[in-house]
């Protein structure tokens, strides 16, 4: 160890890792692991995208799972959430996964065309 | 390191390996692994999370949900709903004692919550044999800053001023002995880590070195660095098999990255570490029982003058600071020093980690905020007592401490207010005690402990204190005489006065203040030949209820002494003179019908 | 350097820098009562009853240990002071037998004393007692850990001024003792038997094994011719025990103290301190001349011998074979002497009175028999002398004095100055310069081996050869000796003696002995030696007459016989 500035990069890399283990993330990325999910293939969705974010070198994001989230047609859902801000993507496929995490949790755009219905 | 969607911290204290967190852990792996989750959930042994009555402890991360008392079996529910599906497995939650639900979050238990942990933060947190993670944690940026950015009197100066003191004993300020240190004639210069951790109950300073080692490392260059010494001494018990381990462990990585060793971070300074194992003598923990050890000699205290900070370690000046004060150095150099003087009381600041054991439901370790109430701590953090038994003291400070009853639990603990209640902070040892406990057989225990732990060499200790717990053998075996009590004080006040060293000096403590708070229950013993709270064996009686009694005849059958008679079907009767107190006909008594006075 | 200043008992006191409180009382005249603490070997603070008050602290402080500083406010004498006092002996008493009456120390006891001097009227504490059995397996020491009172004066002494370190304190608190590593018998420990233990020992902890039951049954067997020979220290000390001053030279008295005891004949070491210079300077020339190991050091402390024998084996071939004094005299007195009186050899008995605890253990050295029987058959102490002179009724200091017996009790100066460090050195340079040179010494006072300095060394010129000398007393001096041999430093010759100060400061010798005391003692052996007609070891008619009708020269066959030996190497631990 050279200098105190090796030793902060080597920090930043390690982080992306560790910041699991933080309570205070970001964005946290959900995703619906109910019996319909799987049947949809929910798992190959987690895979996608932490391989992605794993890519992209983001940190502070969580990616978690839930059960059901009753919108069985619609499945897989990734749902991301940042501070207030919640948003559902439906019918999520690999490559969608990739483009959630590349658009929307590294640059801040949400896709739309993705999202929920609205609903009346 | 690789990034994974899923950590799973399987606590591998001293603790939870006893209650077989390893095949737990080896479980989890198993079944991760058929359900093909390698890639995204990653185990990750850590040390000490704290609550160590409910091991096997696992936390699954990022919900941060906290499971407990696991079974190998558990595992596989554990995998296939939470990890898999994201269903927390609720049966495995923790229920706190007066909480009708479970609780998931961990942060959502009051146990941690109320917390605050700066010399713990990274214990329970981290992989202990991985220096990346320590590093990922900000480690080893305190000693990065230290040697770039401010001088050795800089460090000194921050260190004064964040109020740290000693958190091993005697509260001592740790700047104060810094700068004594970096002040005195002399070269070479030493640091040493007293990790002797001796107070029967405590063991944060094992914890810590089991669960961050890096932290003392991290902290040893700092003073090293501070006070002009480039070697440093860890002397750790040999009980402590697993600490010694993981330091050595942390050493060769610390050594690998060049956080150790020749120039590091590039600067002229090197500083590296050997550890010294020690037999495990209480008295080594005094700190010129320590040197000597060290220096290969028998462990037992010299006179001071001179102090350590003076001629310590091979007549070199030398720092002494005690794991727990370490581990405290990396964040007040990195978040400053009046950051840590914002946490605690005006004269006792940051926080103090203190042993919960005895009669409270989560025994374990916790980091709070010096001036935090003995109440918040024992009720709140604890849980209070167990099995719905009245709280009656709290003994603090190990051998060298004292107790404190109820009408003090709304004291804010911090060096001063429990020195003035007649026991010190000692090393951050609670034992709690109910109404069960005799408190004269409490003071007996220490006072065992302490004459067992006398290193002979000062007559006071060496033979006063073997008179005095002659004296509390014959109170709690009923043969206590009158002037007993007044014998206990002269001897205390004699002994206080005139020992060598500070284990002498302070081992009459629990004896004065058990006598300054519970002097009825000493009274009792020698006068009534009772113990209240019939915990003497020696003094209690026992009858047989005559009304609960069905006349079985079982208690006859079992009683040794054949001390109990009667006619079948009719209330027995106990023949006092025979009966040797052995409590056999008590426990087989299915009716309570045995009563004891 | 600037004095400090401090009140003590409200006396303005000043005292050097490094001063103890307790001997800046001392100095002001306030006595502060000691237990443990031995000026300059046993500074601990230990035992905890020369505490004081000094303003500040939180404790009352050992004075023996805690330094003086600048503006200290010390009292010595408040009630608390003297209650904390009072209770710690009353604790240190509580785990000491009280059997005074029947005790080797009583009368002569620190504790005893010093129970006394703090009014100790009461035994107030009861308990356990020590569980440790006396020792007896040393030929030249008795443990007793019932007595000891844990000062560790002893330790100090094996450890720092002797360093042996037979002795150790083990196990802890309660069950602390003082003993050799993992509580084997003294004599299976790496122990010289200097005694320097037993001399320090406030109590009966460590004593001399007392061997005047076996010379009461001699004296009193009409079988036994029995013969007494008296070490050169034994003169400036013995005195001592009848309450006379340190040094003053008693020497007739002596000889007819033990003429009173029922002594046969009473004869001198000193006789064969002669004759050991005789043979001994001898042994340096021929090995200066033939080219033999050197240097070559000096062989009459057993004490020494036995260090050596542990702890530097591989320098065994640098001893002089000579036996002692104490070895030579018992070779002698069965075999020329028993000739010359015309008695059977086994009927004599051979006791030597000693200032050494180590002479016992010397005289049972297997190889001691070159006389065909045990050469000594009792080595006792000045110690034992004196109780069996009181115990006789002999009021020592009013006797007449007596001279010796022939011819084993005609001796010179250089033989009495084998009592003192540097004076086998002395008086082998008296001779041994007179039959190198031929000349007569013009000055034959050699100051510079003389005194109390641990290691002296000097030079001396014989006929154009320079014979490099040094001298030692104490065993920590005699390693620092031996360090330099081995690191190549040339000398011829080198007189090691095992005891501070010689055998004036003899483990056998009156207890106190202290630094003032073996100075004094040492004073007097000079007077001895100046007060004698003759005092150059060749010059002894008794040893002329004893080459001429025994031995017939020095170095030759009976002289290899009687009077040379041989060591062993010895295991340290």
């Amino acid at each position: 160890m050279k200098s105190l500035a090796e030793l902060d990069k080597l920090r930043e890399k390690l982080r992306q890792e560790m910041n699991v283990r933080e309570k205070d993330h970001d964005v946290t990325v959900t995703v619906s692991m109910g019996t319909c999910g799987i049947a949809a293939g929910a798992r190959e969705i987690v895979k996608a995208l932490l391989e992605e974010m794993k890519e992209q070198g983001l940190s502070r994001v969580a990616l978690t799972q839930t059960s059901c989230a009753g919108l069985c047609q619609h499945e897989p859902l990734v749902e991301v959430n940042r501070g207030n801000e919640k948003i559902t993507y439906i019918n999520v496929d690999r490559d969608k996964a990739r483009e959630i995490v590349k658009k929307h949790l590294v640059a801040g755009q949400v896709i739309k065309e993705w999202t929920t219905p609205e609903r009346s | 390191m690789e990034m994974y969607r899923s950590h799973v911290l399987v606590c591998a204290g001293a603790g939870c390996i006893s209650s077989a967190c390893k095949s737990v852990q080896s479980a989890l792996l198993e079944h991760i692994e058929e359900n093909g989750l390698t890639g995204e959930v990653k185990v990750v042994e850590t040390g000490c999370m704290g609550p160590c009555d409910l091991g096997p402890v696992v936390m699954v991360f990022p919900d941060g949900v906290f499971y407990r008392r696991l079974k190998p079996e558990d595992a596989a529910e554990i995998v296939s709903e939470h990890l898999l599906k994201g269903k927390v497995v609720t049966r495995l939650l923790h229920r706190p004692a007066g909480n009708d639900k479970q609780v998931a979050g961990f942060d959502q238990l009051d146990f941690f919550k109320k917390q605050t942990r700066i010399a713990l933060r990274n214990t329970g947190v981290i992989n202990p044999e991985s220096v990346e993670e320590y590093i990922a944690r900000d480690g080893y940026r305190a000693l990065g800053k230290a040697l770039s950015q401010m001088t050795p009197a800089e460090v000194v100066e921050a260190i004064k001023e964040s109020g740290l003191r000693g958190r091993g004993g005697a509260g001592f300020p740790t700047g104060l002995k810094w700068e004594f240190t970096a002040r005195a004639p002399g070269h070479p210069k030493y640091v040493v880590c007293n990790a002797d951790e001796g107070d029967p109950g405590a063991f944060m300073d094992r914890s810590i070195l089991e669960g961050d080692p890096h932290s003392v490392l991290e902290a040893m260059a700092i003073c090293g660095y501070a006070i002009g010494a480039n070697r440093g001494y860890i002397y750790v018990r040999a009980e402590y098999p697993l600490a010694v381990d993981r330091l050595e462990i942390a050493i060769g990585k610390a050594r690998e990255y060049g956080l150790l060793g020749d120039n590091i971070f590039g600067t002229d300074f090197g500083f590296d570490i050997e550890i010294r194992v020690g037999a495990g003598a209480f008295v080594c923990g005094e700190e010129t029982a320590l040197l000597a050890s060290i220096e290969g000699k028998r462990g037992e205290p010299r006179p001071k003058p001179p102090f350590p900070a003076q001629a310590g370690l091979w007549g070199k000046p030398t720092v002494i600071n005690n794991v727990e004060t370490l581990a405290n150095i990396p964040p007040v150099i990195l978040n400053g020093p009046r950051w840590f003087a914002g946490i605690g009381t005006e004269k006792s600041k940051g926080t103090k980690v203190f042993a919960l054991a005895g009669k409270v439901n989560n025994t374990g370790l916790v980091e709070v905020p010096m001036g935090t109430t003995l109440r918040e701590i024992i009720f709140d953090i604890g849980g209070g007592i167990p099995a719905g038994k009245k709280f009656k003291a709290v003994q603090t400070g190990g051998p060298s401490g004292g107790c404190i009853p109820e009408d003090y639990l709304d004291t804010p603990v911090d060096y001063e207010s429990l020195t003035k209640l007649g026991t010190i902070m000692g090393s951050g040892g609670m034992i709690i005690v109910d109404e069960e406990t005799c408190m004269v057989d409490l003071a007996k225990f220490f006072l065992e402990f302490v004459q067992e732990e006398s290193c002979g060499k000062c007559a006071p200790c060496r033979i006063g204190t073997k008179r005095m717990l002659e004296i509390l053998e014959r109170i709690t075996a009923g043969n206590g005489r009158n002037g007993d009590i007044e014998l206990l004080e002269e001897l205390s006040a004699g002994i206080k006065n005139s020992a060598l060293c500070g284990l002498g000096q302070t081992a009459p403590n629990p004896v004065l203040s058990t006598l300054r708070y519970f002097r009825d229950e000493y009274e009792a013993h020698i006068r009534d030949k009772k113990c209240p709270a019939g915990a003497c064996q020696a003094l209690l009686t026992y009858y047989i209820n005559a009304k609960s009694c069905q006349g079985c005849g079982l208690c006859s059958k079992v009683c040794p002494a054949e001390a109990i008679i009667g006619e079948k079907k009719k209330p027995h009767v106990i023949d006092t003179d025979k009966c040797i107190k052995c409590g056999t006909c008590k426990q087989k008594c299915k009716f309570d019908a045995i009563i004891t006075v | 350097m600037s004095l400090i200043n401090l009140t003590i008992d409200g006396v303005q006191v000043q005292a050097v820098p490094g001063t103890s409180v307790l001997e800046a009382a001392g100095q002001a005249g306030i006595k502060i009562p000691t237990l443990c603490y031995l000026k300059e070997i046993n500074e601990i603070g230990s035992c905890r009853i020369c505490l004081v008050e000094v303003e500040g602290a939180r404790t009352l402080q050992a004075s023996c240990v805690t330094p003086v500083t600048e503006g200290m406010v010390v009292r010595t004498n408040t009630p608390e002071v003297r209650q904390a006092r009072k209770l710690n002996l009353e604790l240190i008493m509580s785990n000491h037998p009280q059997e005074c009456l029947i005790c080797p120390r009583s009368t002569n006891c620190e504790l005893q004393q010093l129970a006394a001097e703090l009014g100790i009227s009461e035994l107030r504490f009861t308990g356990a007692m020590s569980p440790y059995e006396p020792d007896f397996s040393s030929p030249s020491l008795v443990r007793d850990p019932r007595k000891c009172i844990l000062c560790r004066r002893c330790v100090s002494v094996c450890e720092n001024v002797q360093q042996v370190s037979a002795i150790a304190p083990q196990e802890r608190g309660f069950d602390t003792v003082v003993a050799p590593a993992f509580l084997e018998p003294l004599g299976n420990a790496a122990c010289v038997n200097c005694g320097q233990c037993a001399l320090v020992c406030p109590t009966a902890a460590i004593h001399e094994k007392d061997q005047t039951g076996e010379v009461w049954a001699a004296l009193a067997d009409p079988e036994k011719h029995v013969v007494v020979q008296t070490a050169p220290a034994v003169r400036v000390s013995i005195g001592e025990m009848f309450g006379a001053e340190p040094g003053r030279v008693a020497t007739g008295q002596l000889v007819a103290a033990l003429r009173k005891l029922g002594f046969d004949r009473v004869f001198d070491t000193d006789f064969t301190a002669d004759l050991t210079i005789m043979e001994e300077g001898s042994e340096l020339i021929k090995r200066l001349q033939e080219g033999g190991t050197l240097p070559l050091i000096t062989s009459c402390s057993p004490g020494w011998i036995k260090f050596i024998e542990h702890f530097y084996p591989d320098l065994l071939p640098h001893l002089s074979t000579c036996k002692s004094p104490q070895q030579m005299f018992g070779a002698l007195a069965k075999t020329y002497y028993a000739q010359k009186a015309g008695i059977d050899p086994s009927n004599i008995f051979v006791v030597s009175i000693m200032p050494c605890t180590a002479k016992k253990f010397e005289a049972g050295r297997e190889e001691m028999n070159g006389s065909g029987h045990r050469d000594v058959d009792v080595a006792l102490t000045t110690r034992e002398l004196g109780k069996m002179l009181k115990e006789a009724g002999i009021d020592f200091n009013s006797l007449a004095e007596e001279e010796y017996d022939s011819p084993l009790g005609i001796s010179t100066g250089a033989g009495v100055i084998f009592g003192s460090t540097g004076g086998v050195m002395e008086a082998a340079l008296r001779t041994a310069y007179e039959l190198v040179t031929g000349e007569t010494l013009p000055d034959l006072e050699f100051h510079a081996v003389r005194g109390l300095e641990g290691v002296k060394e000097t030079s001396v010129n014989l006929n154009g050869t320079t014979l490099n000398v040094a001298v030692a007393h104490g065993l920590a001096n005699a390693r620092e000796i031996l360090e330099r041999v081995s690191g190549g430093q040339e000398y011829h010759f080198i007189e090691i003696m095992c005891c501070p100060g010689g055998c004036i400061g003899g483990g056998g010798q009156p207890i106190p002995t202290d630094r003032e005391i073996r100075a004094r003692r040492a004073a007097g052996i000079y007077d001895a030696d100046r007060a004698m007609p003759l005092r150059k070891s060749h010059e002894n008619p008794a040893v002329q007459a004893l080459y001429k009708e025994f031995l017939g020269e020095p170095l030759g066959h009976k002289s290899h016989e009687l009077l040379h030996t041989h060591y062993l190497a010895r295991q340290k631990y």
